[in-house]
């Protein structure tokens, strides 16, 4: 692995100098952004993801960003299935910026569901075209040729030749389409427990995430913001900080001040030394309660209806209604890494070297904020510790360069914990009104929901974003029971507290009340939660299967009664391709809560890579664990109340249940895996603190007491 | 501005900083160490965490006149032994997620059997439970640990 390593710099640094080769225009329709063919026979570039060098040796690009979900290592797994390359002789490049790749936003579980294609076709294309580069050389049919690890074998003498020989040939081939994709039953490396090559640097702590880059020149940099969001500073005093040792220079920037200084430490303290005069903007009167209280206002009205079937509203002779309302606070991604940026502005341009999850988006904002053009914008996408959706705004790579032009210093800036806390942007809150019946056999009749939450692509977007596109829908469209009489409505409230996605996004929410309410209905069936559920979905649902694996795997109803306060709940989730069930186990002692196991089912189609996908399953359930016990950020004088890990609690090591992980095996396209394992696990938590104690929880982070 | 002598991984390092200032900034921005990590500056979570003499403590909550003329290590101290047990098992059990907090379990872990290569299982929880992970790799870090511990490492 070490010595794979630095023939990768090496590599790196030879290559960066080149551009040039081919490019495959048949599924790239960015052809423009690309070099012409022809320009550097030493160097076959038969797609933007791809390059091989007449030493043999294979770059793959990663275009989405790694923040521990694994892209790093399962991209080039699908090209490196396809070109038939030994997967320990890769190289792996991050990519910067750049519209040639299509989307780079890392968010939506779309990474491997969107390259599927793609990659597969970039490694399947430049395979046939050496293999009809070696078949030309030795004027033998294609067809007699066939590629291995890196080599192309005539199988007429076994005569090979490597694919670093055939770089100069394939380069003057055009290129081919249509090119057949392996059957699934043939895969080398999809499916396979790779390991991650992101692993031992690291472990080793000489990986370079964006706040440990340093550049030639730089200087360190903090901020100082309004308390209050919406506000803005009146005017400030910088005279104590710039008197502080280190401290280089003070400059005002759209969202505070900066204190740019030759250190991190002293830069903070130059900040903590400014003296501003904040104007607290209109919001500074807004508490916590003023949002609940709208949210309970706007429960009392209809909403707007986005989906209905059947009647919700007639009563039906001997049917048992049922009524309930959930609701969650606003919470915060906290990644490890709090957010931070280097960028240099020079000469009208600038260079920025970002932890992002959408590096496009921040070379378009820094962009405007600097009003120049995006094509002076060059951003780096460093590794990041952690993004579960915080990363997806670009409001740090913004600073950075703003600071970086309003000082002319090449700059890091970085946010403290608290600062990282309180100026996020977080998940909305939300309300939702379920009701529902069942009849007297224990069949389900109604069933309805009004969600009331802000709405991100309306606070974010489109101020007048028509109804029947709101998001705050997400997980409520995609329900497979079948109940006769279905509502869904919704209503969106204002938000002055900056609202964005997190990890499954509304998918937080809604299933949360959703399948609660499911198992509500349940039990006023007198039905078990399985067999209610199982009832109401089609023989032929995935959704169904991964439900009865969840239950087999479990042990549900099979066998020994559980002891005392100890209780199992079960929740399903479709979403993002793949469907997941969670059977949670906790033990409830007055009011202490531990939740001891959760088995948790995916059917995510083809599986890439069984410990990512593994993995993401536990991480999910630790994200989804977190915001059910403890999540919640509080609004005080418009501003947040939370400063750091000791107000704002993550779920820790003695807190992790035991997570049992199970998948389906099959040949269906493949699923995201990043978020569809949080939706189910917080009520299949709640449910399970039902089955233990009779005691229903509707509101989170949850509360015995 | 006063210079400070530390011994950091076996090596002498004079520094100048300030007075009070925190061994995090030092290791990181003074001697280019990032391998430590910013997490939350007020000792809670752990991204940071060093050995100062062989015991665990953390780089955000000491200051440079409490580390000179103490023996400090940090994680590229450690992976100066490469082919560590806890590194192996590391990579063997794919552990770690983003990365980030990793030297931070690590070096708690490190430290924890150094002292007892066969600590309880409380000792185990006690010492894990104080170091935070976002991305959930707990489970994984307990399987690990259970695994080192077991084979005596």
């Amino acid at each position: 692995m070490k010595s794979s390593k630095i023939k990768r710099r090496e590599f790196i640094k030879v290559v960066g100098l080149s551009g040039g080769g081919l490019f495959l225009a048949s599924y790239v329709s960015f052809q423009d952004a690309l070099a012409k063919p022809g320009d550097d026979p030493k160097i076959f570039t038969p797609s933007v993801y791809l390059k091989i060098d007449s030493n043999g040796i294979v770059t793959i690009i990663v275009h989405r960003s790694e923040m521990g979900q694994g892209v790093k290592t399962a991209l080039p797994m699908l090209v490196a299935e396809e070109l038939e390359v030994d997967w320990e002789k890769i190289v792996i490049e991050q990519a910067d910026a750049d519209k040639k790749y299509g989307s780079q936003t890392t968010g939506g579980s779309t990474s491997i569901r969107r390259s599927w294609e793609p990659l597969r076709v970039a490694g399947a294309t430049a395979r046939v075209m050496l293999i009809t580069a070696a078949a030309n050389k030795w004027n033998v049919a294609i067809e007699n040729c066939e590629a291995e690890k890196g080599f192309v074998i005539n199988n007429l003498n076994n005569e090979k030749l490597s694919y670093g020989d055939l770089v100069e040939e394939a380069s003057k081939l055009p290129v081919p389409k249509g090119i057949k994709l392996k059957d699934p039953n043939d895969f080398k490396i999809i499916g396979k427990r790779v390991h991650r090559v992101d692993t031992p640097d690291k472990i080793y702590g000489i990986a370079k995430f964006g706040i440990d880059i340093v550049i030639p020149g730089m200087y360190y940099a903090a901020v100082k913001r309004c308390p209050t969001f919406g506000g803005r500073v009146s005017n400030f005093d910088a005279t104590k900080s710039k008197s502080l040792s280190g401290v280089f220079d003070v400059v005002q920037i759209s969202n505070g001040v900066a204190v740019i200084a030759d250190s991190t430490w002293r830069a903070l303290n130059g900040k903590d030394a400014l003296n501003v005069d904040w104007d607290l903007g209109p919001n500074s009167q807004i508490n916590s309660k003023d949002i609940h209280n709208e949210l309970v206002k706007k429960s009392k009205t209809d909403g707007f209806k986005f989906q209905s079937r059947g009647d919700v509203d007639t009563e039906v002779e001997g049917e048992k209604l049922l009524e309930a309302v959930y609701e969650v606070p606003f919470i915060a991604h906290a990644p490890m890494e709090p957010m931070n940026c280097v960028a240099k502005f020079e000469h009208g341009k600038a260079e920025l070297w970002a932890p992002t999850q959408n590096p496009q988006n921040a070379r378009s904002e820094v962009a405007k904020a600097l009003t120049i053009s995006e094509d002076d914008v060059t951003v780096h996408v460093t590794l990041m510790g952690g993004g579960f959706g915080r990363r997806l705004v670009s409001d740090f790579a913004v600073e950075a360069a703003e600071i970086s032009k309003a000082t002319g210093k090449p700059v890091k800036l970085t946010w403290t914990r608290e600062e990282d806390m309180k100026f996020g942007w977080y998940r909305p809150p939300s309300m939702h009104t379920l009701k529902g019946s069942v009849d007297n056999e224990g069949k389900p009749l109604k069933f309805s929901h009004h969600v009331i939450a802000p709405s991100i692509i309306q606070m974010r977007f489109s101020p007048n974003l028509p109804p029947h596109q709101y998001d705050i829908f997400e997980g409520t469209d995609n329900i497979e029971y079948q109940i006769p009489n279905f509502k869904i409505a919704g209503t969106v409230i204002p938000t002055h507290v900056p609202i964005s996605w997190l990890r499954s996004v509304y998918n937080t929410q809604n299933p949360f009340a959703i399948e609660s309410f499911i198992d509500e209905m349940a039990s006023a069936a007198f039905m078990d939660p399985v067999e209610f559920r199982r009832n109401m979905l089609p023989d032929d649902s995935r959704l169904k299967n991964v439900l009865n694996v969840a239950a087999e795997k479990s042990g549900w109803g099979i066998g020994k009664i559980l002891p005392k306060g100890r209780g199992r709940g079960i929740a399903l989730f479709k979403g993002y391709d793949s469907f997941c069930a969670q059977v949670a186990e906790v033990t409830v002692n007055g009011n202490d809560l531990e939740v001891n196991r959760i088995v948790a089912v995916i059917d995510c189609g083809i599986v890439v890579n069984p410990d990512l996908v593994e993995s993401q399953m536990e991480g999910s359930i630790a994200f989804a664990l977190s915001a059910a016990l403890k999540g919640k950020i509080t609004i005080e004088n418009g501003g947040v109340k939370e400063s750091n890990f000791d107000d704002y609690e993550i779920l820790t090591y003695n807190e992790m249940p035991k997570v049992e992980f199970h998948y389906i095996k099959n040949n269906y396209s493949v699923g995201g895996v990043g978020e569809v394992g949080v939706p189910p696990c917080a009520p299949a938590l709640c449910n399970a603190i039902f089955a233990a104690t009779g005691k229903r929880i509707r509101k989170l982070p949850i509360k015995l007491s | 501005m006063p210079k400070y002598t530390l011994t950091i991984n076996q090596k002498k390092q004079t520094v100048d900083v300030d007075k009070g200032t925190p061994l995090l900034w030092i290791l990181r921005d003074n001697l280019n160490l990032t391998g430590t990590k910013y997490g939350c500056g007020e000792g809670i979570c752990g991204s940071c965490v060093v050995h100062i003499n062989g015991k665990v403590d953390r780089a955000c909550i000491l200051n440079v006149e409490d580390v000179v003329n103490n023996s400090i290590t940090t994680i590229e101290g450690l992976a100066e032994q490469p082919n560590h047990p806890i590194f192996k098992t590391w990579i063997e059990l794919e552990v770690m997620q983003c990365g980030y907090c990793q030297p931070g379990q690590i070096m708690t872990l490190a430290a924890m059997l150094e002292k007892n290569p066969k600590p309880s299982r409380k000792e185990i929880d006690d010492a894990m439970d104080n170091v935070l992970c976002r991305c959930g790799t707990y489970q994984r870090i307990r399987k690990a640990v259970d695994k080192l511990v077991e084979e005596g490492q």
